[in-house]
């Protein structure tokens, strides 16, 4: 049994427009020591599964199981969810200047996550453990910056001293939610380096939502990629940057301007806008702006199946929500002829063999 | 929203095709240039008598050549001073010293109808695709403000180019009397295209134009501003600080750091062969979708933030998180110059450029190293 698994995760919102229907039945796990990537644009619905585990969707309705380290974090009453989230999964987000009280000093703000989960633990204690924290997380000066506020901090000092909370009670997991999306690029780099540090140091589990490939190439053990409230592809590493099947990921994965590409060529777009998650459209979600689209997927929605095949690396099984043959992986261009053609005859019949 | 169009497909016949580059053809027809422009902002302190207690400096003495026709990438991170360089070169700064030609006139120095007449030609599109349109306007009157600006075209006459524009970029014309918020963030993003393209201008300066945008939609507004460029001969000047972008739509690109450039050169030179430490340091971060090229890439990490621009450092700005600094860095400014066996138009502004095939030192800005460093030079006040 892993770490934390989630099982058909559903998340909807009532809203003055209708019911948004932001996560629609998605399944994972992570283990300890490993790392899940999750992928999508804005509106897939990436940061509200995650934001559901930790009960930090008000309002929503909420269906599913997300069993973790032997209790359902879905089913748990909010008392006990405080004793769980903060100590036991910890939580890093986009925007560190936000998420720090600006009129509270760094390192009370740490100290007093602390002592709200250990009663017994003194002042001086606390304290002690902020300023190692601090220490462990690259800060300069630790013992002298504990005092600072955050507006003395640089925008990379902030995200350490984020995931320097996060880390203060050694949680089994940690939930990244877009950790250097605001920041530069060398400062990105010391801080996915930091975290692939304590990751390693500390052997905790790591879930991290970005939007970013590269970020995910260089980070993630397995892959989930979203789309309009679904998983459409979860696969290991290695097979979901060189054998993805779906055609969103394929598309994703094509908009990137890469060195390879050269300047001339030009980019290949995905045509179209992400879906409304209030009228979403019938059968794949994908397929209003799918260049492979056949009759059965304007009906019948794809269901999450394996793809077979040798898997490129260990991690998940490669599976994919698309009524495309499963045969077909990968980038090149016989990968997309092989797909066109399958997509003209399930035109034609108006349905499929697999 | 279904009858959203398709993006490329709406564009005119002809616009894929892609023509001549006319920066090919003339390699010194410069269109702007910059010498030696610097940019300070005022600190002030005082409630009567305002006193000049510090200075920002934002630009500190930029020079650089944009040809016709060619693209400009800048890079550089927050605060190296080149959304300030782009707003100087747009007229929308004055700036505090140097000079910008602009078609051999010097717009520093141009009177208010002058400036008015050189905004014709110069036109801006920004990042955020939600801030720049005005929400309670309809989009056909926004895009229509530089006729009305400028006395152009009126009543239907102005309603039928606006069309035209609408549909160039790959909107639908119907949809004029629509408001902002009815469009998607790629759509508003066109929208600003369409608005920029109105009087026809020789250059365009592009603030962060797909930062806001998520990766399928951001491919989208990058071939557009590539098709429009090659249809209409456009100059770029190409601000971002995604890098595989820039390295993407650039024919040139400039590094910044803390309001100087340290290198300039043909953008697959510089991201092949970076001489200052500053931009290997930059271009080895830039993030690569591909894992197996992550893990071989040779990531060099730097130690500590940048400093504040207030009171940088002497000499070379990079020197104090520089793996190669040496005493001579601390006391000399380099001069953006060739270097040693590089092309002639690849300029770097380090005494010790990294040579080809070096290996930068490898420092970890992880947990030990930094915490022994004496002192940190940012810290912003």
């Amino acid at each position: 049994m892993s770490l934390l698994e989630v099982t058909d995760l559903r998340v909807s919102f009532r809203t003055a427009d209708g019911v948004v229907r932001a996560v629609r039945g998605v399944s994972f796990s992570v283990d300890a020591g490993r790392t899940l990537g999750i992928v999508g644009e804005s509106g897939s619905g990436k940061s509200v599964s995650t934001q559901t585990l930790m009960g930090l969707t008000p309002g929503a309705q909420v269906s599913g199981e997300a069993w973790f380290d032997g209790q359902d974090l879905l089913a748990m009453p909010e008392r006990q969810m405080r004793r769980v989230r903060g100590a036991q999964i910890g939580m890093i987000f986009q925007d560190p200047l936000s998420s720090l009280h600006p009129l509270y000093k760094v390192g009370w703000q740490i100290e007093e996550m602390i002592k709200a989960h250990e009663p017994d633990m003194s002042k001086e204690q606390a304290r002690k453990r902020a300023v190692e924290m601090l220490g462990l997380v690259g800060i300069p000066q630790p013992d002298r910056r504990v005092d600072d506020y955050p507006h003395q901090f640089s925008g990379g000092m902030r995200q350490r001293a984020m995931i320097a909370m996060a880390l203060a009670l050694n949680p089994k997991l940690i939930i990244a939610d877009e950790p250097t999306t605001a920041l530069d690029a060398t400062v990105q780099m010391q801080i996915l380096d930091l975290m692939r540090r304590l990751q390693g140091e500390f052997d905790t589990a790591l879930i991290m939502i970005t939007h970013d490939l590269g970020v995910i190439a260089d980070m993630a053990d397995d892959v989930l990629v979203m789309y309009g409230g679904q998983a459409v592809e979860h696969a290991g590493r290695r097979d979901l940057y060189y054998r993805p099947h779906h055609p969103y990921t394929v598309g994703l994965l094509e908009s990137v301007p890469s060195a390879a590409a050269g300047r001339g060529a030009r980019l290949k777009a995905i045509a179209g806008q992400p879906p409304s998650l209030i009228n979403l459209p019938s059968g794949c979600v994908f397929h209003p702006r799918c260049e492979y689209v056949m009759e059965r997927c304007r009906v019948d929605e794809p269901p999450l199946d394996e793809v077979g095949g040798e898997p490129l690396s260990p991690g998940a099984a490669h599976r994919s929500a698309c009524w495309l043959p499963h045969r077909i992986t990968g980038l090149d261009e016989q990968a997309a002829q092989a797909r066109r053609r399958a997509s003209d005859e399930g035109r034609s019949v108006g349905g499929d063999e697999r | 929203m279904s009858e959203l169009p398709e993006g490329l497909h709406a564009l005119p016949e002809g616009l894929h095709a892609a023509t001549a580059r006319p920066a090919e053809a003339a390699q010194d027809d410069v269109l702007v240039s910059a010498e030696g422009v610097v940019k300070y902002f005022p600190i002030k302190q005082g409630i009567v008598f305002k006193k000049e207690v510090a200075r920002v400096h934002a630009v500190d003495g930029v020079d650089l050549r944009v040809r016709r026709g060619e693209t400009l990438g800048i890079v550089g991170e927050s605060g190296s001073g080149k959304s300030t360089l782009a707003r100087c070169i747009t007229g929308l700064h004055p700036v505090t010293s140097g000079r910008i030609l602009f078609e051999g006139t010097d717009i520093t120095k141009l009177s208010k109808s002058g400036l008015k007449a050189f905004r014709r030609d110069v036109q801006m599109i920004f990042q955020d695709p939600y801030g720049s349109l005005n929400p309670r306007r309809r989009v056909g009157s926004i895009i229509g403000d530089p006729f009305a600006i400028h006395n152009i075209a009126d009543g239907a006459d102005r309603k039928k180019r606006v069309q035209e524009l609408m549909e160039l970029v790959g909107l639908n014309p119907e949809h004029y009397n629509r408001f902002p918020a009815e469009f998607s963030g790629g759509q508003r993003q066109r929208i600003g295209v369409a608005r920029a393209l109105a009087l026809k201008p020789k250059l365009i300066v592009c603030d962060e134009p797909v930062s806001a945008l998520d990766v399928s939609i951001q491919a989208q507004v990058i071939n557009l501003l590539k098709d429009l460029q090659d249809e209409l001969g456009l100059t770029y000047i190409f601000i971002a600080h995604d890098l595989s972008v820039v390295r993407y739509v650039s024919d040139r690109v400039g590094v910044m750091y803390l309001g100087r450039i340290g290198e300039s050169a043909a953008a697959e030179e510089l991201y092949e062969r970076p001489r200052h430490p500053y931009s290997a340091a930059l271009l080895s971060a830039a993030s690569i979708a591909d894992p197996d090229e992550a893990e071989r890439a040779e990531r060099i990490v730097l130690i500590g933030d940048v400093p504040s621009p207030i009171d940088p450092p002497s000499g070379c700005r990079f020197h104090p998180r520089c793996p190669k600094a040496q005493e001579r860095c601390v006391a000399e400014e380099p001069a953006l110059v060739v270097r040693d066996g590089d092309a002639a138009d690849h300029l770097t502004a380090c005494h010790f450029p990294v040579e080809p095939g070096e290996v930068l030192a490898h420092e970890h800005a992880g947990i030990s190293q930094v915490s022994t460093e004496p002192e940190l030079p940012e810290v912003e006040q």
